[in-house]
């Protein structure tokens, strides 16, 4: 469904992704490992337009959506989740998703409507806080949720947004462990009719959802295929389990990844 | 409750609205549309600074080219037609505010400061030193606008009662309308790109384009207001335009509180009634509303509309 060729990304001299390809097909998980530094925020960013690619080329359903800009990324069914949470705090839990839901509306010009009465809208934001398991919640200041919280409340607004490829950047980062549970239950359930790249270091969460596991190592893929084959493969062991948190450039390249510079302008 | 209050209130600015320019002085009557116009402004830029978290240092421009549209447009010797040179005063004002928009929004936080202040500076100066509009005496303009449509006069501007109506009407006419504009999806995807704009992109918001639309709205309602000042004093110049314009209308929002109507309708009031007081003291009375200005900010950060929750919750309780 999403099928990106030889991407390229540097920031100054650091190459954070080279020469990456990697394929995502609905109805299965595609995790991405390696470790900090390795690009994978790099990634997700190229592929949902946070980041343009210095070079490589992205086709969702056979289109080349390269040079798309991101909301019109979005607009095509591409979601995505944050590694730090990137909600809109002030809000409602609800009106979190309800904007979300919006987005999908073809005119969202009207100016004197009622937005909350936009029965459709709100029916897409309710029924995804469902999914997501937050109901209870919908009235609460989303800001206000526990950090678990609002990692479930990212994906709400993903799949209110009725997105069809997933972009989960470390969903698991920081959840305790029964929230950890309902979210693994809650993606299992989402890989039927969804193609969902999954970015995470949680190695029993990763083993136990995934279809196909990409590990990168400095910007780019060490190995690629089934789960069984990366257990067994002994590069990957040497790379990425036998290499400690990494040295001076990794870092510089996590800081540079992790979504915040997607937001200086361009 | 708390909406018996707001129903209320509202008949009671209504009512004064209609009861007040019925008083014999004139000076009031103008100073009261004075207030509304203010307020109209005040309004237009509440809408980018509250509404879309875009602080406009350059909103008096707008505000200046409605109101030398409003006296271009008239005949010299005649009354204009109203139901022309209004509408085309306001498009006039949001034609700019477009496309100047296209450039300003490409910038942000600071820079877009001081674009806004840029691009401002260079419209009053356009006015100031270009001869088609009377450079820095400015123009004036003759004759009121006629109301009439056809044999039919509904009202009289050169009727200073009718004329402060009027301006009443649209001040109302504006507060219902963004106040409308808020709660619309359109509002919604303003709030969302104040609180988070790379979130709306990610969410599949084209936020250039909602932003663009918020920018030209605004400056077709600053449009509005210069244009009934324009008609309230009989002549526009280069001064309109100029900075301090931009930062009195940027003050009274912040003395109203940032993100409220009502704040800025009370923020214009307020601004309009110290300028009165203050400078029948004093020479220096600039230097006592900086002051009022700043204990404002520092001790009431919501501005004035904050001012009945916090009487309620009692100074006391400190700042938060």
């Amino acid at each position: 469904m999403l099928e990106a060729q030889g991407l390229c990304r540097s920031f100054g001299g650091l190459a954070a992704n080279r020469d990456l390809s990697i394929t995502l097909v609905r109805g299965e998980v595609h995790a991405l490992l390696g470790p900090n530094g390795a690009g994978k925020s790099t990634l997700i960013n190229l592929l949902s337009g946070d980041l343009t690619p210095d070079s490589g080329r992205i086709m969702f359903r056979g289109r080349n959506i390269t040079a798309l800009a991101q909301h019109r990324r979005a607009q095509l069914g591409i979601g995505r989740s944050y590694q730090r949470t990137n909600i809109f705090p002030a809000f409602t839990v609800l009106e979190n998703c309800r904007l979300a839901a919006q987005s999908r509306r073809p005119r969202a010009w009207r100016v004197f409507a009622d937005a909350q009465r936009d029965g459709a809208t709100r029916t897409r934001a309710e029924s995804a806080l469902a999914r997501a398991g937050l109901t209870g919640r919908a009235a609460m200041i989303a800001g206000t949720l526990s950090h678990g919280e609002q990692r479930q409340l990212e994906i709400a607004m993903v799949l209110a947004a009725d997105a069809e490829v997933l972009l989960l950047d470390e969903p698991l980062a920081g959840m305790g462990a029964d929230e950890s549970v309902r979210m693994i239950v809650l993606l299992k359930q989402l890989r039927a009719d969804h193609a969902i790249l999954l970015v995470e270091h949680d190695m029993d969460a990763v083993f136990e959802l995934a279809d196909r596991v990409t590990v990168m190592v400095e910007g780019s893929v060490l190995e690629s295929g089934p789960p069984e084959q990366i257990r067994a493969s002994a590069a990957v062991r040497d790379a990425y389990l036998g290499e400690p948190m990494s040295a001076q450039p990794a870092a510089l390249s996590a800081e540079a990844s992790n979504g915040t510079i997607a937001s200086f302008p361009r | 409750m708390h909406g018996r209050i707001r129903i209320a209130a509202t008949l009671l600015v209504m009512a004064g609205l209609i009861a007040f320019p019925l008083t014999d002085s004139a000076f009031y009557v103008e100073l009261l549309a004075k207030v509304l116009i203010l307020a109209i402004f005040a309004m237009s830029l509440n809408v980018l600074v509250g509404f879309t978290g875009l602080v406009s240092f350059g909103h008096a421009a707008y505000f200046g080219i409605g109101a030398y549209a409003a006296a271009l447009l008239s005949p010299k010797y005649d009354p204009a037609n109203l139901w022309i040179v209004l509408p085309g005063s306001v498009l006039a004002a949001a034609i700019a505010a477009f496309i100047i928009g296209l450039f300003v929004l490409r910038s942000r936080g600071v820079y877009f400061i001081m674009v806004t202040l840029a691009f401002a500076q260079m419209v009053y100066f356009i006015f100031h030193d270009g001869a088609f509009a009377g450079g820095s005496d400015g123009v004036y303009l003759n004759f009121k606008p006629s109301a009439a449509m056809g044999a039919f006069v509904p009202f009289d501007l050169a009727n200073p009662r009718h004329l402060c109506w009027f301006v009443a009407g649209l001040g109302v006419s504006t507060y219902v309308a963004l106040a409308r504009l808020v709660r619309s999806p359109f509002g919604r995807i303003l709030a969302g790109i104040r609180s988070n704009e790379q979130r709306m992109r990610a969410l599949g918001f084209a936020t250039f384009r909602y932003k663009l639309a918020a920018f030209t709205v605004a400056g077709a309602i600053a449009g509005l207001a210069g244009f009934l000042y324009a008609l309230l004093y009989g002549f526009v110049t280069p001064e309109l335009l100029a900075w301090h314009q931009s930062g009195n209308v940027l003050l009274t929002v912040i003395l109203g509180g940032v993100g409220s109507l009502a704040g800025s309708v009370g923020g214009a009031l307020a601004f309009v009634a110290m300028a009165e007081v203050f400078s029948g003291w004093t020479r220096h009375w600039q230097l006592v509303m900086g002051g009022v200005i700043v204990v404002v900010v520092l001790f009431l950060p919501g501005g004035l509309a904050a001012l009945p929750l916090r009487l309620r919750r009692g100074f006391g309780a400190g700042r938060d």
